[in-house]
C-alpha cells in the first residue's frame, strides 16, 4: 500500500480545535446538565449526521483507545461503520463491536443493553439539545431559564400529553435533570434507556454540532427522569421477549421480515443479541453433550 | 340649634361643615370661572336628619358631591368623625376617602351606577361582602331589604340596568341601607318612588336614625321631607352671586 | 398586612428615549386592594409608565419600591414577613422571581401573554408549575378552578386558546395572571379590542376578582369609562407627565386640568 497523499493530524481534527472541544468538555463536566457553547467545524459528513459526535470522539481519542459505534443500536449500518472506519484511519485506533471492549462508544439513539464500566466513555450524537425548544423557540430566553433553574415550561410539556393521552407520551429524547440542576436533553434515546443514565460508571459526552453545544454527566451523578408526583416517569416497557436470542427487559426492534407485513420483534442492541444468542446455542450445546 | 363655630369637631356632631367654598373653572368656556358655594357651615349631629334647601341649581347636590369626595373643595374644612378619629374631607388623601366610605360615609344617589351584568341582589349585597360578610348572609340580607322594597324575586337575579327608574331606585335604596354607617348622604332617594314605598322608605330612614346615624339628605317630596327632616339648611344662603355666570 | 407602608412607592418616575423623556417625575403611592387607572391617549406616556413600573423600561430618574412578602425565617410562627426593595437595584433572579409569585401582567393581546397552542388548562397550570408544582391533578383542578372563575366552560380546559374568542382568551389570561396569588397585577389596556358586551363582562370579572382577592392594580387604558368602573384612583397623563390624580370620581365628577375636563367632555354620553 503507497503512503497516503494526505496526512491527517492525530484524531483528523487540529491541535486547536481539540483544544477547543476539550476545554468545552471540561467545563461540561464541571458543570453537569449544563449546555457549553463551542466553535463547531466542518467534518467530512453532513451536519445533521453526527458531526457533534464526532468532533468529540475526535477530541479524546488516541491509538490506544479502542472505538465502538452504535446506530439505532446496530454496529453494522452505514453510518456506524463508516465512522468506525474514519477513527481507524485519522487516530490509529483500534475499533469493536463489543460493547465491554470499548473505550469509547460513540452513539446514535441508544445506550447499550451491557452495562457500562468506570473509565468507559459514552458520546451521543445529538440533534437538538435545548429541552425547552418545544415550547420557547428563543435561545436567549431559554438560556436566561436555565440559568435561573425555571424549568415550569418542561412540565407544561409533560401536562400537556398527560391531558391529551393520559399519560406522558414522549419516549424518546425524554427530559431528564442533572444532579438535580439542569434541565437536559438526552439526545434522542428511547425513554427505555433513560434509567441507564443515572448514576453510570462511564463518563457520558454529548456534541451537537450543528447546534455547537457540548454537554456532559460525569460518572457516577444523579439523572432523573422528570415527571409528576402522580404520573410518574415510566419507562417504555416490552412484553415479549427477543424472537432471536430470546432475552427480556431489552430494547426491541420490529423487523419486517417478508413483503406481506410479518414482523419479528428484535434487540435493537446487535451486539448484546449476537452474544446473548451465541451464548444461548453454546450452553445449549452444552446442555445437549451433558 | 347653633351653628359650629368652633373648629372642631363638636362632640354630637358625626359631620361639621366649616366656611367651605366651591368654585368651578370651565376650561372649555375660556376658564370661566363659577363660583358656587361661599362660607357654607352647617353640622350633622348623631341620629338626625339634616336636610338641603334651596332651590333647583343652588348646589345642593355639590355638597352632597363635596362631602362624598367625588367633587372637591376650594376652602374650608369638612370634619368626619371616622373610627376614632377626626378627617378633614377637605384635605384627606384618596385613600383615607376610600376607608371613610367604606366604614363611615354612605350615600344614596339618585341615580344607580351599577356594573353591567351584576344581578340586583348582588347590587345590593355588595356593600356587606366588601366588609367581609360571607355572600351568603349578604345575599340573606340583600334579600330582605329588596322584599321590603317591594321588588319581586323574579327580579333578584336580573341585572338592574334593565329595571324601571323606580326599581332601580329601589335597588339603591336598598344597597344605600343594607349596612349601618355613622353618616349617610341621602340625594333625593325617593323621587321616582310611589306613596307605599316612599312610606317603607321613611321607615327606613327613621330606624337608622334611632340607631344613631347621621343623616344629610336632598328630598323632592315634602311628605318625606316632613316626615324626617330634624333641621334644614338653606344652601341658597351660601350661594355667591352670580353676576359671572351670567355675564 | 402591614398598613404603613405602601406596597409600591413611585417617586420622581422617569425614563428617557434618547434625550427626551417618554414619562418623567411621576409620583403615586398603591396599597393593597387599591385599583389604579392610568389614563391618556396614545402617546401621553402611560404604557412608558406601565413598561417603567414593570421592569420593562429602564428608570433613568428617581425610584420605585415594592414591598415583598418572603417566608419568614426558620422558627417564626407568623408566616410572612415583609421587605422593602428598591426596583432599580433587583437582580434578574429576583425581579423574574417577582413575576413568578407576586406579579401578575395582564396584556392588551392576549397573545402576548399565553401559549396560544398550549391548552388552557396548561396556560393556566404554568404558573403553578413554575412555581415547583409537581402533582398533576392537584396542578389540573388548580387550573379548572381558576377557569371556572373567569367562566371558562370546563369542556374546554384543554382547547387551545387559539380556537378561542377574543373575550375568552383575556379571561384565560387572567386566570393565568391570579392562578398563583398574586398581590400587584399591571394590566394593559385588557378589554380594548373587544366588543362592548364582552367588555362590560370581562371589567365586571375583574373588579369581582380584584375585590375578592384584595388586588393591587395598575390599569393603563385610553377609555375613562373603564376607570370609572374599576378603578378607586386615577391618574391622568399628558406628554409624559402626570397632569392630574385622585379619586376616580373625582378626576372625572370635578377633573381641574383643562386636558381632563377636555377628555371627560368628550365621553360619549351612555
Amino acid at each position: 500500500m503507497s503512503a497516503p497523499r494526505i496526512v491527517y493530524n492525530e484524531g483528523y481534527l487540529d491541535e486547536q480545535t481539540k483544544r477547543v472541544v476539550r476545554r468545552a468538555l471540561l467545563k461540561g463536566v464541571a458543570i453537569p446538565g449544563f449546555q457549553v457553547p463551542f466553535a463547531s467545524r466542518e467534518v467530512p459528513m453532513p451536519r445533521g449526521w453526527g458531526t457533534g459526535g464526532v468532533q468529540v470522539t475526535a477530541s479524546i481519542i488516541g491509538p490506544s483507545d479502542t472505538l465502538k459505534v452504535i446506530d439505532q443500536g446496530a454496529d453494522d449500518t452505514t453510518n456506524a461503520v463508516s465512522i468506525r472506519h474514519f477513527f481507524e484511519k485519522v487516530a490509529g485506533a483500534a475499533s469493536t463491536t463489543l460493547t465491554e471492549q470499548a473505550s469509547i462508544i460513540q452513539t446514535r439513539h441508544r445506550i447499550p443493553e451491557t452495562p457500562l464500566r468506570e473509565h468507559q466513555i459514552m458520546v451521543y450524537q445529538v440533534p437538538i439539545p435545548e429541552p425547552l425548544r418545544f415550547l420557547e423557540p428563543r435561545e436567549t430566553e431559554t438560556r436566561r431559564l436555565h440559568a435561573l433553574e425555571e424549568y415550569g415550561l418542561m412540565y407544561v410539556k409533560l401536562y400537556e400529553d398527560i391531558a391529551k393521552y393520559g399519560h406522558i407520551a414522549k419516549t424518546y429524547d425524554y427530559p431528564v435533570l442533572v444532579n438535580g440542576r439542569y434541565v437536559m436533553a438526552p439526545s434522542p434515546i428511547p425513554s427505555f434507556d433513560n434509567p441507564k443514565m443515572h448514576q453510570n460508571a462511564a463518563l457520558q459526552l454529548f456534541g451537537a454540532g450543528r447546534e455547537k453545544r457540548i454537554y456532559a454527566i460525569p460518572p457516577y451523578t444523579d439523572v432523573e427522569s422528570l415527571g409528576f408526583e402522580d404520573f410518574p416517569f415510566e419507562p417504555q416497557r416490552f412484553d415479549r421477549p427477543c424472537e432471536i436470542c430470546g432475552s427480556s427487559g431489552v430494547y426491541l426492534d420490529e423487523v419486517f421480515i417478508d413483503d406481506k407485513g410479518g414482523v419479528m420483534f428484535v434487540c435493537s442492541d446487535t451486539d448484546y443479541c449476537e452474544r446473548t444468542a451465541t451464548a444461548g446455542e453454546r450452553r445449549q450445546t452444552m446442555e445437549k453433550s451433558a | 340649634m347653633s351653628y359650629n363655630v368652633n373648629n372642631d369637631l363638636p362632640e354630637n356632631a358625626v359631620l361639621s361643615v366649616q366656611n367651605v367654598g366651591k368654585t368651578f373653572t370651565l376650561h372649555l368656556q375660556e376658564s370661566q370661572r363659577l363660583p358656587v358655594l361661599h362660607g357654607l357651615t352647617f353640622d350633622v349631629p348623631r341620629g338626625a336628619c339634616i336636610v338641603l334647601g334651596g332651590e333647583s341649581g343652588a348646589g345642593k347636590s355639590t355638597v352632597m358631591k363635596m362631602i362624598y369626595g367625588s367633587y372637591g373643595t376650594d376652602s374650608g374644612r369638612i370634619l368626619l368623625r371616622h373610627q376614632e378619629t377626626v378627617m378633614d374631607l377637605v384635605t384627606a388623601q384618596p385613600r383615607q376617602v376610600l376607608a371613610a366610605r367604606r366604614e363611615t360615609l354612605g350615600y344614596v344617589s339618585q341615580f344607580l351606577r351599577a356594573v353591567p351584568r351584576v344581578p340586583a341582589l348582588d347590587v345590593v349585597a355588595e356593600p356587606l361582602i366588601e366588609r367581609g360578610i360571607s355572600r351568603e348572609t349578604a345575599r340573606e340580607r340583600a334579600g330582605e331589604l329588596l322584599t321590603r322594597l317591594s321588588i319581586s324575586t323574579r327580579l333578584w337575579k336580573l341585572p338592574p340596568a334593565t329595571f324601571s327608574g323606580g326599581e332601580q331606585q329601589r335597588v339603591n335604596i336598598a344597597r344605600g341601607f343594607i349596612i349601618e354607617r355613622p353618616l349617610l348622604l341621602l340625594d333625593e332617594p325617593t323621587a321616582s318612588l310611589d306613596a307605599r314605598n316612599r312610606g317603607v322608605v321613611i321607615e327606613l330612614i327613621r330606624e337608622s336614625l334611632g340607631r344613631g346615624t347621621g343623616m344629610l339628605a336632598i328630598f323632592h317630596d315634602a311628605d318625606v321631607r316632613e316626615a324626617v327632616a330634624d333641621m334644614t339648611v338653606d344652601v341658597q344662603s351660601f350661594t355667591p352671586a352670580r353676576e359671572q355666570a351670567a355675564a | 398586612m402591614n398598613n404603613e407602608t405602601p406596597l409600591l412607592s413611585v417617586t420622581g418616575a422617569g425614563h428617557r428615549y434618547g434625550d427626551r423623556f417618554g414619562c418623567r417625575d411621576v409620583n403615586f403611592d398603591l396599597w393593597p386592594g387599591e385599583v389604579l387607572a392610568v389614563v391618556g391617549e396614545s402617546g401621553s406616556g402611560k404604557s412608558t409608565l406601565l413598561g417603567m413600573l414593570s421592569q420593562r423600561l429602564t428608570l433613568d430618574e428617581g425610584s420605585i419600591s415594592y414591598l415583598t412578602t418572603r417566608e419568614s425565617s426558620a422558627g417564626r410562627e407568623d408566616g410572612t414577613e415583609f421587605e422593602l426593595l428598591d426596583l432599580a437595584t433587583l437582580s434578574e433572579r429576583e425581579v423574574r422571581r417577582l413575576w413568578r409569585t407576586e406579579w401578575g401582567f395582564v396584556h392588551q393581546n392576549a397573545a402576548e401573554g399565553l401559549r396560544m397552542h398550549v391548552s388552557a388548562g396548561g396556560n393556566v397550570g404554568e404558573p403553578l408549575m413554575a412555581n415547583g408544582w409537581r402533582n398533576y391533578s392537584k396542578i389540573r383542578s388548580e387550573a379548572e378552578m381558576w377557569l371556572r372563575r373567569v367562566e371558562i366552560p370546563s369542556d374546554r380546559i384543554d382547547d387551545a386558546p387559539a380556537t378561542f374568542s377574543g373575550g375568552m382568551r383575556q379571561r384565560v389570561q387572567i386566570a393565568r395572571n391570579l392562578v398563583f396569588g398574586p398581590r400587584l397585577v399591571f394590566m394593559d389596556e385588557p378589554t380594548s379590542g373587544l366588543d362592548v358586551s364582552v367588555q362590560a363582562r370581562l371589567l365586571d370579572l375583574i373588579r369581582q376578582l380584584v375585590a375578592e382577592l384584595g388586588l393591587a392594580v395598575v390599569i393603563v387604558t385610553h377609555d375613562l369609562a373603564v376607570a370609572r368602573l374599576i378603578s378607586h384612583r386615577t391618574l391622568v397623563m399628558k406628554d409624559g407627565a402626570v397632569i392630574e390624580s385622585g379619586l376616580t370620581d373625582r378626576v372625572l365628577d370635578d377633573p381641574q386640568a383643562p386636558y381632563t375636563q377636555l377628555l371627560v367632555s368628550s365621553i360619549l354620553q351612555g
